[in-house]
């Protein structure tokens, strides 16, 4: 009877310990701490969805209408909150679905683990049903992936990804697990991952490289900062506030680098790039010093690389060292997290106001706002312009919510005309420019963050190619708004076919459905403005909504964004018309 | 910026998937890779890549760095032909008639310190290590008598400076066990 007991004893024992593949899987995401992930079930992720099913009190699965939509909303989720965002998808088509979204957080450095399910190790090159090489087609979009094939490896390679993803310059990471390993056994126990030989996340800080950075820009007669997501991503943003302050610099932002300091700070002077505003850009081909903080000279940001910033030295802040020198030469770089680089760096800066240079960009926004912004803003026009939507919403939301774009004109409006109180406000698909982003990401971004307004912003292009998780909203009752910036056209590329090929608007004209009856189909509150007149009482009604709500505005349908730098041309030949 | 060969060293670890990672960076710069090779290298379980490419050093230098992004890069290294030791070797498989019959063949072997591997009443296979201009020469000799087979290994190189990867590894596992 002992001997049976105890036998009796040791298995019990050793059954709490063993736990399936799948079941492995859960556990690892609770040891991260992940409490919510976007995904869509499937054949091959069937064990994990089961354990899901067992575990939805610890873990809130949220299930999109398409893998693509699971991969934004988990980087709406992650780019609003700085955690890792998690998607999940089953093997063949629910993994390639991923991968708009895995290249969209790659180039956006954006933390994210994506699991799919894969066929059984035995079938593995049979070309099995579902079966597709995801390994191998999200290679060059992932920072790191691997494929499981044994249980065993599940925690160690879990660990991995999860610190893979956040650390040093964030990424993707794509962990494909074969169904065998999700039904095998394992004894389960985990260790946060802490360091990886081969991998170095953040290099080391050169005090003499920030030493040397300090005295060019304190030397400096006009300098000018150009900061990037880098700044949000380090978590820097009170660093980099006191950095801008006490050596009195202009700075200007990239897209994915606003809201790291509020719109409204006086040294703040606007957007760099293709469609931001004339000061910066026109600016940066006459500063003698270029302080570029967590940004990587993207060609939008540059222009013409060989008439760009020529005259000014180059500081390049950064964590990455593939970026230094890659497509601007840097004469000073500092490498390292620009919060331990900016810490040092503030202790070296000498005080300084540079008044009459700020003055400049005082000018030239007088310029802009003459050609440029107060036409945007003219409520005397005669169709509503998308400005003057942004401009109503920051003035409801007193530039407190969180603003998802899309991606095209309407991306530019409100990135060019919102207002941002706090950092990690702005989130838009930067680097890869995917339309259908919005709608996900917001509902990710309102699930990390439900205390705070998120208002999405789309076109009617980008609308349709996610429409589908309007389904997610009703099902998940996630209060998102959405305003849907209404031209009936692809606006960004009918701008270019004006400009560039002689209005030979080729299939850029949509025919579009009754959007209010398709959000009410879904059982969301949908409104309309028509004109301009509506638009105050129903941008109101939107914002004082508990629940999710949709607006459709029609705008003005051949409105073009400026300033603009046309491709090829140089920052400093900005079109203001 | 003028091109010239480079021998990239990259110290790895033995990961399936990371040579579709090297190959991709390569790939995405329409770079066309001269030779490559991969072996265990002087550290226990540290993967050795060799690759040659004909570049600029700007565009290798941003190569090197995109290689060196990849988490399980332990480092990589590029070095000009000048600051390296390499060789490769060839095979030469020619038929015994000729080989016996023209006594040329053999005094080509002695000259260029060829080797006679194999010997068959068919024929006979040479193995030449050295350079790939002195590979190439040996190839345009033999060529006439009709080669019934070539094949040429890639490029393998040493570096005439240290390669310190021991000390990048001993120093991760110092900084680990403190933290």
């Amino acid at each position: 009877m002992e001997v049976k007991t105890a036998s009796f004893e040791k298995q019990s024992k050793k059954k709490s310990l063993t736990v399936s593949g799948a079941e492995a899987v859960i556990k690892c995401l609770l040891e991260e701490g992940v409490d919510t992930i976007y995904g869509y079930p499937g054949g091959a992720i069937m064990p994990v969805y089961d354990e899901l099913y067992k575990y939805q009190k610890e873990i809130h699965h949220v299930l999109t209408r398409h893998e693509q939509g699971a991969t934004h909303a988990a980087q709406g989720y992650a780019r609003v909150s700085g955690k890792v965002g998690v998607a999940v998808a089953t093997s063949g088509p629910g993994a390639t679905n991923l991968v708009t979204g895995i290249a969209d957080a790659q180039i956006d450095s954006t933390p994210m683990v994506c699991i799919t399910g894969q066929v059984g190790s035995h079938l593995l090159g049979s070309d099995a049903f579902q079966e597709t090489d995801i390994v191998g087609i999200s290679t060059p979009v992932t920072k790191w992936n691997y494929q499981i094939t044994n249980a065993e490896e599940i925690p160690e390679v879990m660990a991995k990804a999860f610190y893979i993803a956040r650390s040093g310059r964030p990424g993707p990471v794509l962990i494909d697990i074969t169904k065998d390993a999700q039904f095998a056994s394992l004894e389960f126990s985990y260790k946060k991952c802490s360091g990886i030989r081969s991998y170095q996340p953040i290099p080391e800080l050169n005090l003499l490289e920030v030493q040397r950075a300090a005295e060019v820009i304190n030397n400096a007669r006009k300098p000018m900062i150009v900061w990037g997501q880098g700044v949000i991503l380090g978590g820097a943003e009170d660093l980099f506030k006191q950095v801008v302050e006490k050596s009195g610099i202009p700075a200007a932002w990239t897209i994915l680098g606003l809201s790291a300091l509020p719109t409204d700070h006086p040294l703040n002077v606007g957007m760099v790039g293709m469609h931001g505003n004339y000061a910066p850009n026109m600016l940066t081909n006459e500063c003698d010093v270029l302080i570029a903080i967590g940004m990587r000279f993207d060609d939008r940001v540059t222009g013409n690389l060989e008439k760009y910033a020529k005259q000014a030295k180059i500081i390049h802040f950064e964590i990455d060292p593939a970026e230094i020198n890659k497509n601007v030469h840097a004469d000073y770089p500092v490498l390292g997290n620009v919060k331990e680089s900016l810490k040092a760096l503030l202790e070296l800066l000498e005080p300084n106001s540079h008044k009459e240079w700020h003055q400049q960009f005082k000018e030239m926004y007088k310029t802009e706002y003459e050609k440029v912004i107060k036409g945007n803003l003219d409520v005397h026009k005669k169709d509503l312009g998308m400005a003057e939507v942004i401009q109503e919403v920051n003035i409801q939301s007193k530039g407190d919510a969180i603003i998802v774009s899309d991606v095209g004109q309407h991306q530019m409006a409100a990135c060019r005309y919102a207002k941002f109180n706090q950092s990690r406000s702005n989130v838009t698909s930067g680097g890869l420019g995917t339309m259908g982003f919005a709608l996900p990401a917001a509902i990710g971004a309102k699930m990390a963050k439900p205390d705070r307004d998120v208002v999405a912003v789309i076109g009617d292009g980008g609308y349709q190619m996610t429409i589908q998780e309007l389904g997610t909203i009703f099902q998940t009752r996630v209060p998102v708004k959405i305003v849907l910036l209404n031209n009936g056209f692809l606006g960004m590329v009918r701008q270019w076919q004006q400009m560039f090929f002689d209005r030979r608007y080729a299939s850029t004209n949509m025919v579009n459905p009754d959007f209010i009856t398709i959000a009410k189909g879904y059982h969301i509150q949908a409104n309309q403005v028509t004109e301009r007149s509506q638009l105050e009482s129903a941008i109101k009604e939107m914002m004082q909504s508990d629940e999710a709500y949709f607006l459709e505005v029609k705008v003005e349908q051949e409105e073009n964004v400026f300033p603009m730098i046309p491709t090829g041309a140089a920052v400093s030949e900005i079109l203001l018309e | 910026m003028e091109k010239q060969n480079y021998t990239v060293s990259i110290y790895t670890e033995n990961n399936l998937g990371l040579l579709s990672r090297i190959a991709a960076i390569f790939l995405k710069r329409h770079i066309n890779i001269e030779s490559i090779t991969a072996s265990p290298s002087e550290v226990t379980e540290v993967m050795r890549f060799i690759i040659i490419v004909k570049v600029s050093e700007e565009q290798i230098k941003k190569i090197v760095g995109q290689i060196e992004k990849q988490i399980e890069v332990i480092k990589a290294f590029y070095h000009t032909d000048a600051e390296t030791i390499y060789q490769e070797t060839a095979l030469y498989k020619i038929r015994s008639e000729d080989f016996l019959d023209d006594h040329t063949i053999q005094d080509f072997i002695k000259e260029t310190n060829a080797r006679i591997v194999t010997v068959t009443r068919q024929f006979f296979v040479i193995e030449k290590t050295g350079k790939r201009i002195e590979v190439d020469q040996l190839y345009e000799k033999l060529k006439p008598y009709g080669l019934m087979q070539f094949v040429r290994s890639g490029t393998i190189a040493v570096t005439k400076n240290e390669m310190p990867i021991s000390g990048i590894l001993e120093k991760f596992n110092t900084t680990n066990s403190l933290s």
